[in-house]
């Protein structure tokens, strides 16, 4: 047997991770009815105000290729006849449920008793729904979120989303779990998510140091983890992006970058803005390809998936919370039309003084994979910063191939480094 | 002398260029890759070194008049004689420690005797196989004494009533061994003047006298080669036993390898043996974008290798045959298993195979296409690298391909385009010390 490697790991990574342990076990308890909803367009808030446990079958599908079971996973649901185009997060839940649903604390997942459609810019999402409808038999809410085809969320947008949530999502949340609404705790829950969300944006915009003292794609991964799932609105979160902040505060005070597996990265060679969610099945793998390189993540797409918080400065608004909630909802990453997400990635490029934008393309996910490179040529000629493209998969480990990523990503930073120096001319004289 | 080499080790050919300090290139080099890199690499560094004595004895001679140049072509050949009658050797005296082996025990004895029989014949072969004018498919040893191995072994031991497998199984082995072997740079110099006296020997028109030409010969012998920098670059580029520094991405090397083969490069297209690439450079051969195919080789260079097994041809004749099409079959496949089954079907069916050929042709050009979209499209110049550029047919397809989508481009194509990767090492590791 080979020798386990020490990985090493931040006190706030441990301390996310026990509170993602500990959102499995409130669900797994039986104790409270549980909403499975999706990370962007999260609805956390008004989950709680119906004392109800939110699952996201994202993050499970996440925690399963993370532990090199989703591969399984998919084999199980292609054998019920889902194609392998499929998104593969569909599927890892999909052949969960089919292994016996268990929970990664090991315990089986409960039904759930409420689908909670809450953001419909992904149609896949739709789809899924509909499958875990017919599975589950139990009550499914959507709320339509409108594409922000221009940019700029319109009034009427927003008062669509609130009639929504007012004539359908409420009512339905109240009948599913029997708790009166009560817009006073709403507010509540607000305050306490715009506290941690300021803290989330200054994390952020901490790698705008030079060296970064975090990575905001692979060790992003962490530190998102409680604000994009079940702990938006909480102490608990509060508590977490406080500590966070201390954490980070004192790797800049001791001038250090970037914490990796491996200890602390040697020197920062190149600074890179990332769009796409990273591979989860070779998770590690991927990522020492660039720490190995000295190559860290300034900024990256996939930390605002769950919210975008510093672009235009939203926070969730506790004097107008259905208000903001429609807001919220309107603004994720992924509902802002491409011109909008190329002024983000360009504004990253310059602002945190990236070398370029790193485009990884998800094989499975058609929907966000179009159009990424006409936004890649675009932020080459807004930056004159050189991009690169590689392609992965979510959680299907067949579609990581290492040796064509790192291929990729070794020319790339090549490239950076000769661009660097110029190059210089020469022609073969023989 | 200082020199600057750089190696492009492929899936199926490893290749090294040799340059001095004015970035001339003296000597090129290649090898089959086998399961060896490291091998791999030291052979083709020792014959880019060859390579380099030639360029500079040719230099030394002073003169491209016919007698020079007859000279030079004798000496190539001879030197190639002596070589292979070296290593001819090392063979037999190899076969014969496998003799030894308890399995051969009860008929060792016969199985000597044949073997030398053998060994005898392909020695007296040897100089018509190097003769002027003689044509000889292949340079590698593995090659030519293998395929005369088996012909004259399997005549032999039939007359000696012995089982041609024991014989073939001797071969097997040892030939192995002999592919790891590296010559010493003495060795070489030696069949370089061994060459020479053959050479003389046999030249008519020679304006010079053979012991002129001889201290010519030492005197490129005596300039010691010092390796000053070495790049690796390819596939089996981690293999290498080089400091991570002196290693480089392949496209890199075939970025600028094609800037210094043609200056106003702009977009390159590189298929190789297992991944196709789309490259743009700028106007001094700094990669701006590429774009290679993922996952799936797919319509690359060993995709044509597959049909050619497929049809039970040389890799080699594919483009010939297909040049000879009436029309071109429409062929919708580029995965290389699924093309087998297509053209397999389009045989039944009683299609031409010219025509058949020249679909798989333009399959694979339109998937290079689709590769090259992605890098951002073609800028004139273009320039095309890599085996397939040596595809005729597979160059006529790229060619209407771009004139439909990008109208009138150059196409560059070098006759050592296959040197491409190896030459932008070169170049870097020229750069790593002089800039």
């Amino acid at each position: 047997m080979s020798e386990k490697l020490e990985i090493n790991k931040s006190k706030s990574q441990i301390l996310q991770k026990e509170m993602i342990t500990s959102n499995y076990d409130k669900i797994t308890s039986g104790e409270c009815k549980v909403s499975s909803t999706f990370v962007p367009g999260n609805l956390n808030e008004l989950v709680m105000c119906f004392d109800m446990a939110n699952n996201l079958p994202e993050i499970n599908a996440i925690q399963n290729g993370m532990r090199k079971k989703s591969g399984g996973m998919i084999m199980e649901a292609e054998r019920q006849g889902h194609s392998e185009d499929v998104c593969t997060y569909v599927k890892a839940d999909v052949g969960q449920m089919a292994k016996g649903n268990i929970a990664p604390n090991g315990k089986p997942f409960p039904n759930p008793d409420l689908l909670l459609l809450s953001y419909t810019g992904c149609f896949t999402f739709l789809k899924w729904f509909e499958l875990l409808r017919e599975d589950y038999k139990c009550p499914t809410v959507m709320l339509h979120v409108p594409y922000d085809a221009n940019g700029n969320p319109t009034k009427s947008m927003r008062d669509y989303i609130v009639k929504q949530l007012k004539e359908d999502v409420i009512p339905t949340m109240e009948k599913v779990s029997g708790v009166k609404f009560d817009i006073d705790r709403l507010r509540e829950y607000m305050r306490n998510s715009a506290k941690a969300e300021d803290n989330m944006v200054w994390m952020l915009e901490q790698s705008k140091r030079t060296p970064s003292p975090i990575d905001c794609y692979f060790g992003g991964v962490y530190y998102m983890g409680p604000i994009f799932t079940a702990f938006r609105g909480t102490q608990d979160a509060i508590d977490y992006y406080d500590f966070l902040r201390t954490e980070i505060q004192e790797r800049i005070d001791l001038g250090l970058g970037v914490s990796t597996p491996e200890g602390d990265m040697g020197e920062e060679k190149y600074r890179l803005v990332v769009e796409g969610p990273p591979n989860w099945t070779s998770f590690r793998e991927f990522w020492k390809m660039f720490y190995d390189e000295g190559a860290v993540v300034v900024a990256s797409s996939y930390s605002k998936v769950g919210g975008v918080y510093d672009y235009d400065g939203f926070r969730h608004d506790p004097e107008n919370p259905l208000e903001s909630l429609a807001d919220y909802c309107l603004g994720v990453y992924t509902n802002r039309n491409l011109p909008t997400r190329v002024d983000m990635l360009a504004q990253n490029v310059k602002d945190y003084n990236a070398d370029g934008l790193l485009i990884n393309s998800i094989k499975s996910c058609n929907s966000f994979a179009a159009g990424q490179l006409m936004m890649m040529r675009q932020i080459e000629e807004i930056t004159g910063k050189p991009g690169a493209f590689i392609e992965t998969d979510l959680v299907d480990p067949r579609y990581f191939s290492a040796a064509n990523v790192k291929n990729r990503l070794e020319s790339y930073f090549q490239m950076i480094d000769q661009k660097r120096r110029g190059g210089g001319s020469a022609t073969v004289a023989a | 002398m200082k020199t600057f080499i750089g190696i492009d080790l492929g899936s199926t050919t490893t290749k090294a260029v040799l340059m001095n300090e004015n970035q001339e290139v003296l000597g090129r080099g290649i090898t089959n890759s086998r399961s060896n890199y490291d091998t791999a690499a030291a052979v083709c560094k020792q014959e880019a070194k060859v390579g380099a004595r030639f360029t500079m004895f040719q230099n030394e001679l002073g003169s491209k008049d016919e007698g020079a140049l007859s000279l030079l072509e004798g000496l190539e050949r001879n030197f190639r004689l002596e070589q292979f009658l070296a290593e001819l050797k090392i063979l037999e005296d190899t076969c014969y420690g496998y003799l030894d082996h308890p399995r051969f025990k009860d008929f060792k004895d016969d199985l000597r005797v044949a073997l030398r029989g053998v060994f005898t014949e392909l020695e007296g072969e040897a100089p018509g196989i190097y003769a002027k004018d003689a044509e000889r498919k292949s340079d590698f040893f593995r090659d030519i004494a293998g395929s005369r191995f088996m012909n004259i072994g399997e005549r032999i031991s039939k007359e000696a009533d012995i089982s041609f497998d024991h014989m073939l199984n001797v071969y097997d082995k040892s030939i192995i061994d002999i592919e790891s072997l590296v010559p010493a740079d003495e060795v070489v110099a030696e069949q370089l003047l061994n060459g020479l006296s053959r050479a003389v020997r046999e030249s008519t028109d020679l304006n010079v006298s053979e012991e002129e030409a001889r201290s010519s010969l030492k005197k490129v012998l005596d300039v010691e080669m010092e390796e000053t920098y070495v790049v690796g670059t390819g596939y089996g580029r981690v293999r290498l036993p080089f400091p991570k520094e002196h290693i480089r991405s392949e496209i890199l090397c075939h970025g600028l390898g094609a800037h210094m083969m043609f200056p106003g490069t702009r977009t390159v297209l590189d298929i190789g043996g297992q991944d196709t690439k789309g490259i743009q450079i700028d106007n001094a051969g700094i990669v701006e974008n590429f774009q290679m195919n993922d996952r799936c080789a797919a319509g690359c260079g060993r995709y044509l290798g597959y049909i050619a097994d497929e049809m039970n041809i040389g890799l080699h004749e594919l483009g010939p045959i297909a040049s000879k099409a009436k029309k071109v079959s429409r062929i919708n496949s580029t995965c290389t298993v699924f093309a087998g089954a297509e053209l397999r079907d389009r045989l039944a069916l009683g299609e031409d195979r010219a025509d058949i050929l020249a679909g798989l042709h333009r399959a694979i050009m339109l998937r290079a296409m689709s590769i090259i979209s992605r890098a951002g499209g073609i800028t004139d110049q273009f320039t095309f690298t890599g085996g397939v550029a040596k595809n005729n047919s597979a160059v006529g397809e790229l060619a209407k391909l771009v004139k439909d989508n990008y109208g009138d481009v150059t196409i560059n194509i070098s006759d050592e385009s296959i040197y491409t990767g190896a030459l932008g090492g070169a170049a870097f590791a020229h750069r790593a010390v002089v800039n």
